[in-house]
């Protein structure tokens, strides 16, 4: 696994190395092997029940009641994006923000961070008075106000609808070029991975069964004819084939 | 715009979508009449005022018509007479007073005692094992069950008093609080740790009210159930209080005193579970339900 980005120096921040991880007599990772270098942007592909997930909570220190081996090095400095926005309903916008950060100018930097995902004004707002777009942002604000050297993202934007997504890709693009946090973002979208990763995993049967760097410069266009080539790779090695439909 | 690139895309992929919205007929039919509608309709205003005041009306009637013997139900004006008859000897002050620290007292030591409990035993096994069995063994038995064994350990004071009003507190504060602190969704406690919080903070800032809606639903059968004790405990032993007067003036067939207890009784309970639902909703205005 040493043959990514070339480019990039300096000792990688999340180092993986024959991890194994069990549910009672289930394998879900078998051995897996995985370096993300600073500042380089990570999505992970595959199957459900692939264990993507197992390896991002594996990743977050949240699988404490999980069983395995292996080694596992990850920064101190890492925020989790999931799935749902997982706002506290009973803290305003500002306060879940700066949730748990101990800091005297914390609610200037929760200010500044919400600034940044566009929600300037809904400080005092709570979180059921936000749209589901706007609870996800709050959630990236709640992330990036910690300088995370690491970023996880499980499947952050499946619960919006399409057009948001598409906004929500452009926001994170933007937020991750000005800080520039390594990401492990997970999810089942294959145009979401090609469109926002610099490398791309696919991961099957608990080890990773492709380490794809995308070379299509951003901002990246769906209709590329290089994004096509990718596309159609991943897919592949997802196990779902990608025959053009001939009229009968 | 990406969005608007977006938009045309799927517009481009799927025509016969696009097609399919001109069908749809324009949504500006008239309503039916005769739809059965589920909701309530409009609230009526001073709704809840209705009842009690037809009440009212039966039993003023009643009394002028002579069908009701005043040795049985007096009339409300003689009620409210014997009410500021009262108030000027300054005996139903004193009595309120007397009632009302009792009730006080006893609240603050059962809600104090049954959230402490209720936090241990929510937030450790260790905690759980040890307080939840008892509690409900107590909840098993009436409290009221328990006075004569409170008599014989605090004697017929006030300890006594306060120490079953607060026994009958401490039970559904316990239970409710207990309830929804264990029912607080573990994804908030996934986050909590992902944002490295320390135990005394994922305690204020995730526990304590996430528990709330429970705590504050415990305190009011709380509050009735402390007036409840109250009443028992002030007619089973006491020289002072509105229970004591109303068992004073039951020895003397006095039923206008009587109606007069009763209806401060009433007056205290719906007061107070008034101002918890005040601090209830105050507090808890983060939620939007089915009520809202």
């Amino acid at each position: 696994m040493a043959s990514h980005l070339g480019g990039l120096s300096g000792a990688p921040v999340v180092r993986v190395e024959s991890l194994v991880r069990s549910f009672g007599p289930r394998t879900i990772l078998d051995g897996l092997s995985l370096d993300i270098e600073k500042g380089e942007f990570v999505a992970l592909l595959g199957r459900s029940g692939s264990g993507k997930s197992t390896l991002l909570r594996a990743l977050a220190d949240l699988d404490d009641k999980v069983s395995g081996s292996g080694r596992l090095e990850t920064p101190d400095k890492k925020s989790v994006v999931f799935q749902d926005a997982r706002l506290l309903p009973w803290k305003r916008v500002l306060e879940n923000v700066v949730l748990g950060l101990d800091l005297p100018e914390a609610a200037e930097r929760g200010r500044v961070a919400l600034e940044e995902v566009g929600l300037s004004g809904r400080e005092n707002a709570w979180p059921v008075e936000l749209s589901g777009g706007e609870q996800q942002r709050v959630a990236l604000a709640r992330s990036l106000v910690r300088d995370p050297e690491l970023l996880l993202a499980d499947e952050p934007f499946g619960a919006l609808d399409a057009l948001t997504r598409r906004r929500m890709h452009d926001l994170l693009r933007q937020l991750c070029a000005r800080h520039q946090p390594a990401v492990l973002l997970v999810t089942h979208d294959v145009d979401e991975a090609v469109t926002l990763a610099d490398r791309v995993l696919v991961l099957d049967n608990g080890a990773i069964a492709a380490d794809i760097a995308i070379d299509i410069p951003t901002p990246r266009d769906h209709g590329d004819r290089r994004f096509g080539e990718i596309r159609s790779q991943l897919l592949r090695h997802l196990g779902v084939e990608t025959k053009p439909v001939l009229p009968v | 715009m990406n969005a608007f690139s977006n938009t045309a895309a799927v517009a481009a992929a799927f025509p016969a979508a696009s097609d399919e919205r001109l069908l749809i007929p324009p949504a500006v039919e008239p309503r039916k009449t005769g739809t059965r509608r589920l909701a309530l309709g409009r609230t009526i205003p001073f709704g809840a005022l209705i009842g009690p005041v037809l009440l009212l009306v039966i039993w003023s009637i009643g009394s002028i018509a002579g069908l009701i013997d005043p040795r049985t139900l007096p009339a409300p004006w003689s009620v409210v007479g014997t009410a500021i008859d009262l108030i000027a000897e300054g005996k139903l002050q004193h009595h309120l007073m007397t009632s009302t620290w009792r009730a006080a007292q006893g609240l603050v030591f059962g809600i104090l005692i049954g959230t402490i409990l209720a936090l241990i035993s929510g937030l450790s096994r260790l905690g759980e094992a040890i307080i939840d069995g008892p509690v409900q063994i107590k909840r098993a038995i009436p409290t009221l069950a328990l006075i004569p064994l409170l008599m014989l350990w605090f004697g017929i004071g006030e300890g006594m008093k306060v120490t079953t009003i607060a026994l009958a507190v401490l039970i559904p504060i316990y239970i409710q609080t207990h309830s929804s602190l264990r029912s607080i969704d573990s994804r908030y406690v996934e986050l909590a740790q992902t944002l490295r919080m320390g135990y005394g903070e994922f305690i204020r800032q995730v526990i304590l009210p996430g528990a709330l809606p429970g705590f504050f639903l415990g305190l009011r059968f709380a509050v009735t159930y402390a007036w409840l004790s109250l009443v028992v405990v002030e007619q089973v032993n006491a020289t002072s209080g509105i229970g004591y007067m109303i068992d004073l003036a039951r020895n003397y067939g006095q039923t206008d005193i009587i109606i007069v207890g009763l209806v401060v009784y009433a007056s205290l309970g719906l007061a107070s579970d008034g101002i918890v639902r005040f601090f209830q909703e105050r507090s808890l205005s983060w939620r939007r339900t089915l009520a809202d």
